[in-house]
């Protein structure tokens, strides 16, 4: 079963992934056991929120607060993709 | 020019087992002046300034190298995500522990069959059972654990049972991969090669183990290429995402590249950055313009690259020839025979032993 977000979910970085920046390509990369993901700068934005104590709906407001025109639903089908990728992992409250 | 994401650290070709099916080079006794620590940690960093980020501590067995330990500590400082590929055999508590604390960020386990008769059989050690308590530790000290499985004629039936065990042992991943014919695995390759009602027998087990799965464990599962109509997309392009260093610095753009016909390129000559961007090993392949037909008017070279180069060289002796695995390869009979053998009935069944290799000046 894969995880359904809600707004109250409370994503996560799963334990075997790692975000870093790496300087030579200027850009946040994602780290797994086989890839590499180049994240653009809105995706490593949402995924440095994903602490697993902020919720969905905190980070879109975050997210708000530093951009014009967030929307909620791409926040979640991103997370949601991340989560079917078993990057992020939730705990619901 | 792409830059490397990934580097494959072949840090010693000395193994413990004796695995049939190994790819690692049938002149392995041609390895054994292997890299100093000092050697490994500058190409560490000098792969990290190229854009590596993952590093994959393999072999052979890397748990021989009495410096594993520092290396991975110096690949965590270099900011890079590193992978232990490993037999477990030598991965003791102690040591478990000493690498956790290094930063080694994820664990991958082989083993050769679900139970040991099998396992061990094929593996040509008792070794089932260690590495059974070895993927428990994996979980238990945190790690996330990957199960590897090279399948092959004689354990592809007990795949539904391998899936079990990977279950049991609560490991996030499995790789089932069909045999690659390189090394070892090539000099074997009529004795590995499964039928195709082997193929079609495990492919719904796997497919019915995915979906129950799903959410807690990744199935990989990796096709036989023989089978395929067309030849897989090798190393994701030639000297294009990943490379290779091998257990005596020399650099390959996958690690089956040193048979190919080309002059060497060492890390004890030059950098790694110039054999990335100027070795002919390197430069041979890269893109598209060394391609013939059928591969340069076809709609996939993009898609396939034109299959393995190295493959293509043991199959045709040509690297540049299309990967006769492709049904429009003037060279697919090469394949269909091979193929024919495996479904003709009684195979061969006898393996030839990869031996365990030695590092020179050691007795």
């Amino acid at each position: 079963m894969i995880t359904m977000l809600t707004a109250a979910s409370r994503p996560a970085l799963a334990r075997h992934v790692r975000l870093t920046f790496d300087a030579g390509r200027d850009r946040h990369v994602l780290l797994s056991p086989e890839t590499v993901a180049v994240l653009n700068a809105t995706s490593a934005d949402i995924l440095r929120l994903c602490d697993g104590r902020r919720t969905v709906g905190e980070i879109v407001a975050e997210l708000r607060d530093r951009y014009d025109g967030v929307a909620e639903a791409d926040v979640h089908a991103f997370l949601q993709r991340m989560a079917a990728r078993h990057c992020v992992e939730t705990v619901d409250g | 020019m792409d830059r490397p994401f990934g580097l494959l650290a072949e840090l010693t070709y000395r193994c413990p087992l004796s695995c049939a099916y190994c790819s690692n080079p049938v002149g392995l006794a041609s390895y054994g002046d292997e890299l100093t620590t000092a050697e490994w940690q500058r190409v560490l960093v000098e792969a990290r300034e190229l854009g590596v980020l993952q590093l994959h501590l393999s072999g052979g067995e890397p748990l021989l190298r009495r410096d594993l330990a520092e290396l991975a500590a110096t690949a965590r400082e270099l900011g890079m995500y590193s992978n232990l590929v490993t037999s477990a055999i030598g991965f003791s508590r102690r040591r478990a522990e000493e690498l956790r604390a290094a930063g080694v960020d994820h664990v991958q386990v082989s083993v050769q069959a679900d139970e040991a008769a099998a396992s061990d059989r094929i593996a040509g050690l008792p070794s089932f059972a260690r590495k059974v308590e070895a993927c428990r530790l994996v979980t238990e000290l945190g790690w996330p654990l990957t199960l590897n499985v090279v399948l092959h004629r004689q354990n592809i039936d007990r795949v539904g049972a391998v899936l079990d065990l990977a279950e049991e042992l609560g490991a996030d991943r499995i790789e089932l991969a069909n045999t690659q014919y390189y090394g070892w695995a090539w000099r074997n390759r009529d004795a590995l090669l499964p039928s195709r009602e082997q193929l079609d027998a495990a492919e719904p087990v796997v497919a019915a183990a995915r979906e129950r799965l799903a959410g807690r464990m990744d199935v990989i599962y990796v096709l036989p290429d023989y089978y395929s109509r067309y030849p897989k997309p090798c190393m994701a392009g030639w000297a294009a995402r990943q490379l290779t260093v091998a257990p005596n610095g020399d650099v390959l753009p996958c690690p089956a590249a040193q048979v190919l016909p080309l002059p060497r390129a060492s890390v004890r000559a030059e950098s790694l950055a110039q054999i990335w961007e100027s070795s002919p090993l390197f430069e041979s392949f890269r893109g598209t313009d060394w391609m013939r037909d059928p591969c340069r008017s076809c709609d996939r070279r993009e898609t396939d690259f034109g299959g393995c180069r190295c493959q293509a060289f043991l199959l045709t002796g040509d690297a540049a020839a299309t990967d006769p695995v492709c049904h429009l390869s003037p060279d697919h009979g090469i394949v269909e025979d091979a193929v024919r053998a495996a479904n003709a009935g009684p195979v061969e069944l006898t393996l030839v032993p990869r031996p365990h290799g030695r590092r020179e000046g050691t007795a």
